[in-house]
């Protein structure tokens, strides 16, 4: 009797545990469904070449709307790149730094700063780029900055996914063997020698990985692009102009009054589906290396 | 493993009566070595400590040149930390310190002033298990010159570093495959290559044969035996037999001490100390 | 041959001291960038405090926001709905993702339906917070009719955060020794038995330091709570878990908008507010880590 009963609760809880995890793959079937049935009402209306191609994003004006989403890509890339341009060189130089360089004091406490640097939250960025990076920084040296610009998202931005690259860098540095070092330090190499013409290039695919998902990181910032970029969604490479990106926009329609039903409304979900395959393929990719690069040292 | 000999005492040490190996008939009298009287590195009262273990207690010890001197002892005995004392590796271990002098021709290499990576390509290491660079094999060897700015014909020096270590037949026509597709022996063969592509005069071995099978391990003992001629090679085995068969010069050592060092042929039919008499007839280690 | 030493070395040109000083100035190339998000940290902080320092009284954690009178403002409903929304976080993300944890780290097969699921988290944990906040509009606002409340609020942050828990709570358990489990099993236990009584204790830090981590992102938020319509400068404070609201990162969000200086003396002193509680819950939690991988946690 005691053994049923005990059989029965190993099996329910079982199932519980099961259930649960499930709901991680509804979750993602969840947003699938959602983003494609809720924007298949919007490609009812817009044609998806109009969308995907056009370069004027106005939806919700009513004499001249236009639907082509590139400015806000644009916009979007422009940040993200230029968050990479700040982030690669710093990331990189400090995981090289932590890896082979720092004593290890030195390293026990840098490590764990750059954790708490990435958990400030997105707003903290935003306000930090339009109070200060903008007016002190960026205006004294380019003074035709304007107060909403690319530039200042895309630094903050950059800070904010420097621990992204810097520690997944370090631990795909760690993961290059000690022997391979020593081989290299016996052929009467230099330091500089051994981490960037032996380490850095065994551990290439583990860099590019951590480079991808930073950058999938950065398309997907919200909070301080909302603050610092500005609204206003054109197709320039120009970074000390208000721009705007997908996120950017998403945020803009959920503040605003939008009446549910409508072609703007409905616009939202269309750049939701396109932010999110965009970050989807390069997550996918960098999981792909990252698990490519595992193999070869485990 | 058979103890033979029985009643010892401590002064002269009779030839035990079974030998648990045989001494190679392929040395000919007239190689027979003698002590050159050229010592290419010498350690004077060197103690090496990590933190306040002593891994290495007060060697002196001569490493004459265009000789192969062996240093064998059980496991922990110290030998690898002396081995690698010899071109400042242990510089990487975080509590390695020293005591005592360490001369490569006359200069002391453990004072701070002096400089490593010069003393290097000089004095070149091949490792216990073999680790080629993740690149092409004609890159594993040429990395090496290269970066320390060699002049002449980088593909002369390749090849011939490779025909030393006797790999270039099978590799000649896939220079550019990855190092990684060789075997493990051709590896090894391999990190000896690029070690000699810097023309050390030098080369210290770090039991380069334990992860190797025994035909691979024989091929590489040929090479040791025919790489004399250009090299003074120290070699650090816990393989008593291929200490006998390569060397002409053996160090014993066992926790940390030197206790005993001789010609080869001297220091397995007739070693001076009890202590060694009883690690070479397998009483311990 | 005995001159062989000597010949050889006319070859090889090693300027070493050339190569010393290169590597001496990328050491100090290295060194520096890597104090860079350190640095930026410091000027962040510093800007923060001097803005916001003044502004952050007592009288401010009990004030309502103010759109009007600016000295008089206040995060007290903010604060309310961030706490509201951690607690809900809290009870649903924390059971579901250790839950989940548990059965793929101690009952899932090894088989793909297993590797599925684990990808499909790893790709969960890349969707920019936004797309949370869109599907949480569809499911939760409109399809349960939660409308915007700090229901919907809360268990969009959970779905949002449940990949954090999830993968940190698997690697806490995947360090539990597997002689624990085989010992508690020798003994008869049952595998909920084993898990409940050996396992989960054992990994208790790690998933505690997963948990903080996660709700502590989770207060972060702002862009997926707007998206599903919370408000701004709310007057009232949420009683119930279907009233609406509004959290902290949002009221930075509106008053770093405002143009007028006095809005971003409020701003800082918010951001002052919601550093104050996360930073120490990511300092534990970082130590907690620090301190378990130094032992090696056994």
């Amino acid at each position: 009797m005691m053994r049923t009963v005990t059989r029965l609760r190993e099996r329910g809880i079982h199932a519980f545990l099961f259930l649960c995890a499930l709901v991680t793959i509804v979750t993602t079937l969840g947003i699938v469904w959602v983003l494609i049935e809720e924007s298949r009402q919007f490609f009812a209306r817009v044609s998806a070449a109009d969308f995907f191609f056009g370069s004027r994003w106005a939806p919700t004006s009513t004499d001249e709307p236009g639907f082509g989403v590139l400015p806000l890509v644009c916009g979007t890339f422009l940040v993200a790149g230029g968050a990479l341009l700040v982030a690669i060189p710093v990331g990189l130089a400090g995981a090289i730094y932590l890896s082979e360089y720092a004593p290890l004091s030195i390293r026990r406490v840098l490590k764990p700063t750059l954790e708490v640097l990435a958990g400030i939250p997105s707003v903290v960025y935003g306000y930090f780029a339009l109070t200060f990076v903008t007016p002190y920084v960026l205006r004294p040296l380019f003074p035709n900055t304007e107060i909403f610009n690319a530039a200042s998202a895309a630094i903050v931005v950059g800070v904010m996914i420097i621990p992204t690259i810097s520690s997944l860098c370090d631990d795909a540095f760690r993961a290059v063997p000690r022997s391979l070092r020593e081989g290299a330090y016996a052929m009467a190499a230099t330091r500089l020698e051994v981490s960037t013409r032996v380490v850095v290039p065994a551990a290439i695919s583990g860099v590019i990985a951590a480079v991808l998902l930073a950058l999938a990181r950065a398309i997907g910032e919200t909070m301080a692009v909302a603050l610092a970029a500005g609204m206003t969604p054109k197709l320039t490479l120009n970074p000390f102009t208000s721009i705007q990106t997908l996120t950017g926009y998403i945020v803009q329609v959920s503040l605003g009054d939008t009446p549910a039903g409508t072609l703007g409304y409905q616009s939202i979900f269309a750049v939701g589906i396109t932010l999110f395959l965009i970050t989807m393929t390069i997550n996918v990719i960098a999981q792909r290396v990252f698990s490519r690069f595992r193999e070869v040292y485990e | 493993m058979v103890d033979v000999v029985e009643d010892q005492s401590a002064a002269s040490v009779e030839a035990p009566r079974m030998p648990l190996f045989r001494m190679p008939a392929v040395r000919a009298p007239s190689t027979l070595p003698m002590p050159s009287s050229e010592c290419v590195i010498r350690a004077e009262c060197l103690s090496i400590y990590y933190g306040s273990f002593a891994a290495v207690r007060d060697v002196t010890l001569e490493i004459p040149s265009h000789r192969v001197t062996a240093i064998i002892g059980p496991s922990g005995c110290g030998k690898s930390t002396l081995l690698r004392a010899m071109n400042r590796m242990n510089d990487f271990i975080p509590n390695s310190t020293s005591k005592g002098k360490l001369f490569y021709r006359g200069q002391d290499i453990l004072r701070p002033g002096h400089d490593a990576v010069e003393l290097r390509r000089r004095v070149g290491m091949v490792f216990q298990k073999p680790n080629p660079f993740p690149k092409s094999i004609y890159k594993n060897v040429a990395w090496g010159a290269s970066i320390n700015g060699y002049q002449g014909n980088l593909e002369e020096l390749v090849e011939n570093a490779l025909r030393q270590a006797a790999l270039w037949d099978e590799v000649k026509d896939k220079l550019q495959d990855s190092a990684y597709d060789l075997s493990g022996g051709q590896q090894q063969r391999l990190c000896i290559a690029r070690a000699i592509a810097l023309e050390p005069e030098v080369l210290l071995m770090d039991e380069p044969c334990s992860a190797l099978d025994p035909i691979a391990t024989a091929r590489i003992e040929d090479l040791i035996d025919k790489l004399k001629a250009r090299y003074t090679v120290v070699l650090v085995t816990h393989n008593m037999q291929q200490a006998a068969r390569v060397s002409e010069r053996t160090a014993f050592m066992y926790m940390g001490e030197l206790i005993e060092v001789n010609d080869t042929t001297i220091m397995f039919t007739k070693p001076g100390n009890k202590q060694t008499q009883d690690y070479i007839t397998g009483r311990f280690g | 041959m005995n001159g062989h030493g000597d010949l050889a070395a006319t070859l090889f040109e090693p300027r070493i001291e050339r190569r010393r000083r290169w590597g001496r100035v990328f050491e100090l190339v290295c060194t520096v960038l890597s104090f860079v998000g350190l640095a930026f940290l410091a000027v962040l902080i510093g800007q923060v405090l001097w803005v916001g320092a003044a502004w952050a009284t007592p009288k401010f954690l009990t004030n309502f926001p103010s759109i009007l009178e600016p000295e008089r403002a206040g995060v007290k409903s903010a604060l309310w709905g961030t706490m509201w929304l951690m607690a809900i976080t809290t009870v649903v993300g924390v059971p579901i993702g250790v839950a989940a944890a548990v059965y793929l780290e101690e009952y899932a097969a090894r088989n793909r339906l297993t590797r599925l699921i684990h990808f499909n988290i790893l790709n969960l944990a890349g969707v920019p917070s936004i797309i949370y906040g869109i599907l949480g509009l569809a499911a939760f606002v409109r399809w349960l009719r939660f409308d915007r409340s700090v229901l919907s609020g809360g268990l969009i942050l959970a779905l949002l955060v449940l990949p954090v828990i999830i993968i940190a709570s698997r690697e806490a358990l995947l360090a539990v020794p597997r002689t624990i489990r085989e010992a508690a099993y020798a003994l008869g236990a049952t595998r909920w038995q084993t898990v409940r009584s050996h396992v989960l204790p054992a990994a208790l830090p790690g998933i505690m330091t997963g948990i903080i981590l996660a709700v502590s992102r989770a207060i972060g938020e702002a862009a997926p709570l707007i998206t599903i319509g919370a408000l701004t400068y709310v007057a009232f404070v949420p009683t119930g878990p279907f009233d609406a609201f509004t959290a902290l990162p949002i009221q930075i969000y509106a008053w770093s908008d405002q143009p007028q200086e006095e809005f971003h003396h409020l701003a800082a002193a918010g951001i002052i507010v919601l550093l104050g509680i996360l930073l120490p819950m990511n300092a534990v939690a970082v130590v907690v880590r620090a301190r378990q991988q130094r032992r090696g946690a056994w």
